[in-house]
């Protein structure tokens, strides 16, 4: 539905509410929890494989791993979960984990460190997209037995390197970190595929939640684990209804018939917000919205250039209109929330400074293209900045696209300027460090399309190497100070023009308490919330 | 013998009854639609500027997984053996796997497939049973306030974008009056309360005999139903009035009011019985496209129905699941234009 018809019809939507009143409200009842979510975007729901939004939600909730986020305090970062301690070895490489006693799967069998050993490797062999969480240690298909293996209750895991530890555990908390039950998955493998195909649409965990079904673009129902190690949620069932549309997911929770809607426009959030049992929460998440600029081009690659680039960019005015109550400023490469974020926000809108700087680097009269993928928000902050542009006297040609096009083009290092939007991919900060500010080769040949840095022929000026330094430093403080510096550094040098960090507005009933939607770091866990 | 050879072809091929004949030119014909929107189908969706590679392995992974699952998916292939490759399938009924849930496309179809058949029948026999009789009467009563109000009818309901009246109707008779269920196919409580027979919960509740569930589904799809049902009697109202006002100024039923027969008679018995052939082909292009899904509707109202299913599906370039569902929509065109030309033969004495 376009914007039009969107506004349009929260608008009839609104005025029809403010005139009158609903008949009486419906309640879910006590021991249920009932969401409204858009859930077209699962595409499988085995853990090595899975890499979207509301598949880690099922994952998170259905799986233990052995260190996880506790939803109740996520700033404390990993806790142990289906790991009771760890050990590391004197030359770092070596973790070993103590299972935790007495845990069963949902089937019955017991957790043991050998589910775990197979569960990890498993995602090494097979190799899905995700995997890069896990074999950016050095575990490979050829060496995963050897580098992770168990010993009677104990886990091992041995990295080709010395890293910190935070790292290595802050990954694991990663949806690919989920422990399967192996007697289970392999019951059900057929040609050698480690039961990839049944775990697709099955679950084997021992999580707080089972998951009873999962219909593709309708449903996901999931029921408690009374033998949850953790002891049994208060919610025992939860469903997760598919409803794209707003209008009809603020319908649904003004009547009472669900619990949660989580994916509200501004406009039925400021509505719902108004409605008596309402009340909205607000969480940021990951994403990040930037504007990246291609260093081959022989203008964009100078240091002043870069410079106004990040005083072109109507951030507040933005924030307050048509991104108000979806985005928020942050000019860092971590999100809020991470380990080592940084709330330092130096750049605002001023034309001025950005005409000086670019008077400094003798530019005049630049016509650049920046591609953009055909997304109603991309395209609004694409025109606010070419608006912005044109006063300092750039000519901005934007290229509207699909993500084949426009992605294919900044992959393939073509494209002058490309405004888009990441997530990170696991809950440390170099997922983020390692793509933005990491680039060991700035060649062609390199293709290492997966590195932001690299994708806009960024030579990171030595942050490469500062990023391999944090990577390895295991005291925690002195990781996140180093990180800290690298923003720092990355804020006044790079070509990448950070600019809003999402939030994630949930709107609920007003009986519903401990909700999480995971942060920016993890994903939404069910087992705490009470009504 | 060479002669009596071929005259003995000619008499096999002569003596073949017509019915045959026909079933066979129906066989072929539909055997070549088929092809032809498989085809068109299967191009638009290769030429279509989504990459299916990018749908699955994301916007991040690496080069060399994604070289791994192009040509896993066997798009290094030419375009011709791919096609080649999936007509092989089809043709063993194996629709292949949605490259976005991998569950079988054929599973997928049998899921969505009966919500849109249910709601579609419903809908349609509102348009027929309210839009029929309305445009008998508006001819019947041509410029009379009847006659006004269907013609307004018809007018809001061509004009009316579908996703505010929705919306309205959610608002109105679920949001404020509490008298029909919400979105989605029945309620939280009865999911998968009784099982799946047909896939039509109307029909599993009542062959299970558990009437709480059949009053709650009925209660959620009156309304989505309605709405199409709207949308069909504009349509089959207009053109009902439309053929009785043809029929009602023929020079038959001059004759018939000439003799002295009721109006009833003249209108239900005379004119409205020669209009039925053309009220056919209206309706069945009605029903099937409701068939096809309505979108929005589905949109609106959470509907798991066959048209989000393929929109979707396109819209995240899961082909075989695009394919799949145009093959299954193409049939049921295919199917419903048998079903006309059967009736007609029923109907029109010409036809036989």
């Amino acid at each position: 539905m376009n914007t039009f018809a969107r506004l349009l019809s929260g608008a009839a939507i609104g005025l029809a509410v403010s005139v009158t009143s609903f008949a009486a409200v419906a309640e879910t009842p006590a021991n249920m929890l009932v969401i409204a979510h858009r859930i077209d975007d699962i595409t499988t729901i085995d853990p090595a494989e899975s890499f979207e939004f509301a598949g880690s939600d099922i994952s998170r909730n259905v799986y233990g791993r052995l260190v996880s986020l506790d939803p109740n305090d996520l700033a404390a970062g990993y806790k142990p979960d289906l790991a009771t301690s760890w050990e590391v070895s004197e030359d770092g490489k070596t973790i070993t984990f103590t299972m935790r006693e007495g845990v069963t799967f949902h089937s019955g069998n017991p957790v043991t460190a050998e589910d775990a050993a197979f569960s990890l490797q498993r995602a090494v062999i097979l190799n899905k997209t995700p995997a890069f969480i896990l074999t950016q240690f050095g575990f490979t298909a050829e060496n995963a037995t050897e580098t992770i293996r168990a010993e009677g209750n104990k886990l091992m895991i041995t990295t080709d390197k010395r890293y910190a530890t935070s790292f290595v555990l802050n990954c694991l908390t990663a949806t690919i970190g989920a422990i399967v039950d192996k007697e289970t998955v392999m019951a059900n493998e057929v040609d050698g595929d480690m039961g990839n195909e049944w775990l697709k649409t099955n679950s084997a965990g021992s999580g707080p939640y089972k998951l009873d079904s999962w219909k593709p673009n309708e449903s996901v129902t999931m029921s408690s684990n009374p033998d949850y190690y953790g002891g049994a949620p208060a919610m025992e069932r939860v469903i997760v209804r598919h409803v794209l549309e707003s209008a009809s997911q603020r319908l649904l929770l003004e009547r009472g018939d669900i619990d949660i809607a989580r994916n509200l426009n501004p406009e039925d959030i400021a509505g719902a917000a108004q409605a008596d049992g309402v009340t909205i929460e607000d969480e940021l998440k990951g994403r990040l919205m930037y504007i990246a600029l291609n260093q081959k081009h022989p203008e964009l690659s100078k240091p002043e250039v870069r410079q106004a680039f990040k005083y072109l960019i109507d951030y507040e005015g933005m924030r307050d209109s048509f991104l108000k109550g979806q985005y928020t400023i942050h000019q860092n490469f971590l999100p809020a929330t991470y380990l080592g974020a940084s709330e330092e926000n130096p750049f605002s809108y001023n034309i001025e400074k950005a005409k000086e700087l670019l008077a400094a680097a003798g530019v005049e009269d630049l016509e650049i293209e920046i591609g953009v993928r055909e997304a109603q928000e991309r395209i609004e902050i694409g025109q606010s900045f070419q608006n912005a542009a044109a006063q300092a006297g750039i000519t901005v040609n934007i290229t509207v696209g699909t993500a084949k096009q426009i992605l294919a083009r900044y992959r393939a290092r073509e494209l002058d300027v490309y405004l888009g939007a990441w997530g990170p991919d696991y809950p440390d900060p170099q997922t983020n460090a390692g793509t933005f500010a990491y680039n060991p080769d700035n060649s062609d040949e390199a293709n290492a399309t997966g590195l932001l840095a690299w994708r806009n022929s960024w030579d990171t000026g030595g942050l490469t190497e500062k990023v391999d330094a944090a990577v390895v430093e295991n005291d925690r403080d002195m990781r996140i100070q180093m990180y800290k510096d690298i923003q720092a550094e990355f804020r006044e040098t790079s070509p990448f023009v950070i600019m809003f960090q999402q939030i994630e507005q949930s709107a609920l009933r007003d009986n519903v308490t401990n909700w999480s939607t995971g942060q920016a770091v993890t994903s939404a866990a069910y087992w705490q919330v009470t009504k | 013998m060479a002669l009596a050879e071929d005259s003995g072809k000619g008499r096999v091929r002569a003596s073949l009854p017509p019915w045959i004949k026909t079933t066979i030119l129906t066989i072929g014909s539909i055997a070549m639609t088929m092809l032809g929107l498989l085809f068109v189908t299967f191009i638009i969706g290769r030429v279509m500027p989504i990459d299916p590679v990018l749908a699955i392995v994301g916007e991040r992974a690496s080069q060399s997984t994604y070289d791994a699952v192009f040509l896993e998916l066997g798009l290094d292939k030419p375009l011709i053996v791919q096609f080649g490759y999936y007509i092989w399938d089809v043709l063993h009924l194996d629709f292949g796997t949605s490259l976005l849930n991998a569950r079988p496309v054929s599973e997928d179809i049998a899921r969505v497939f009966p919500a849109t058949l249910e709601l579609a029948t419903l809908g349609i026999i509102i348009g027929i049973v309210i839009g029929v009789p309305l445009g008998v009467v508006a001819a019947a009563r041509k410029g009379s306030w009847i006659d006004q109000v269907a013609r307004v009818l018809a007018l809001v309901g061509y004009s009316m974008p579908i996703f505010w009246l929705g919306l309205m109707g959610l608002l109105i008779f679920y949001g404020i009056l509490g008298w029909v269920g919400g979105p989605g196919r029945v309620g939280i409580f009865y999911v998968d309360v009784v099982p799946s027979v047909t896939g039509l919960i109307l029909v599993d509740a009542a062959l299970d005999g558990n009437w709480d569930v059949f009053k709650n589904a009925f209660s959620h799809i009156i309304l989505p139903a309605s709405l199409l049902g709207y949308f069909s009697l504009a349509y089959i109202s207009r053109m009902t009035r439309s053929f009785m006002l043809e029929q009602l100024s023929a020079e038959y039923i001059t004759t018939a009011r000439v003799k002295g027969m009721s109006e009833w008679d003249v209108i239900w018995k005379h004119a409205f019985k020669n209009t039925r052939v053309q009220l056919i082909t209206v309706i069945a292009l009605s029903y099937a496209n409701l068939l096809e899904g309505s979108v929005l509707t589905e949109i609106i109202f959470s509907w798991p129905g066959i048209g989000s299913y393929i929109t979707t599906a396109l819209l995240s370039a899961d082909m075989n699941a695009v394919l799949g569902g145009t093959v299954v929509v193409g049939l049921i065109f295919i199917l419903l234009n048998i079903l006309s030309d059967l009736l007609y033969r029923v109907f029109d004495p010409r036809a036989k």
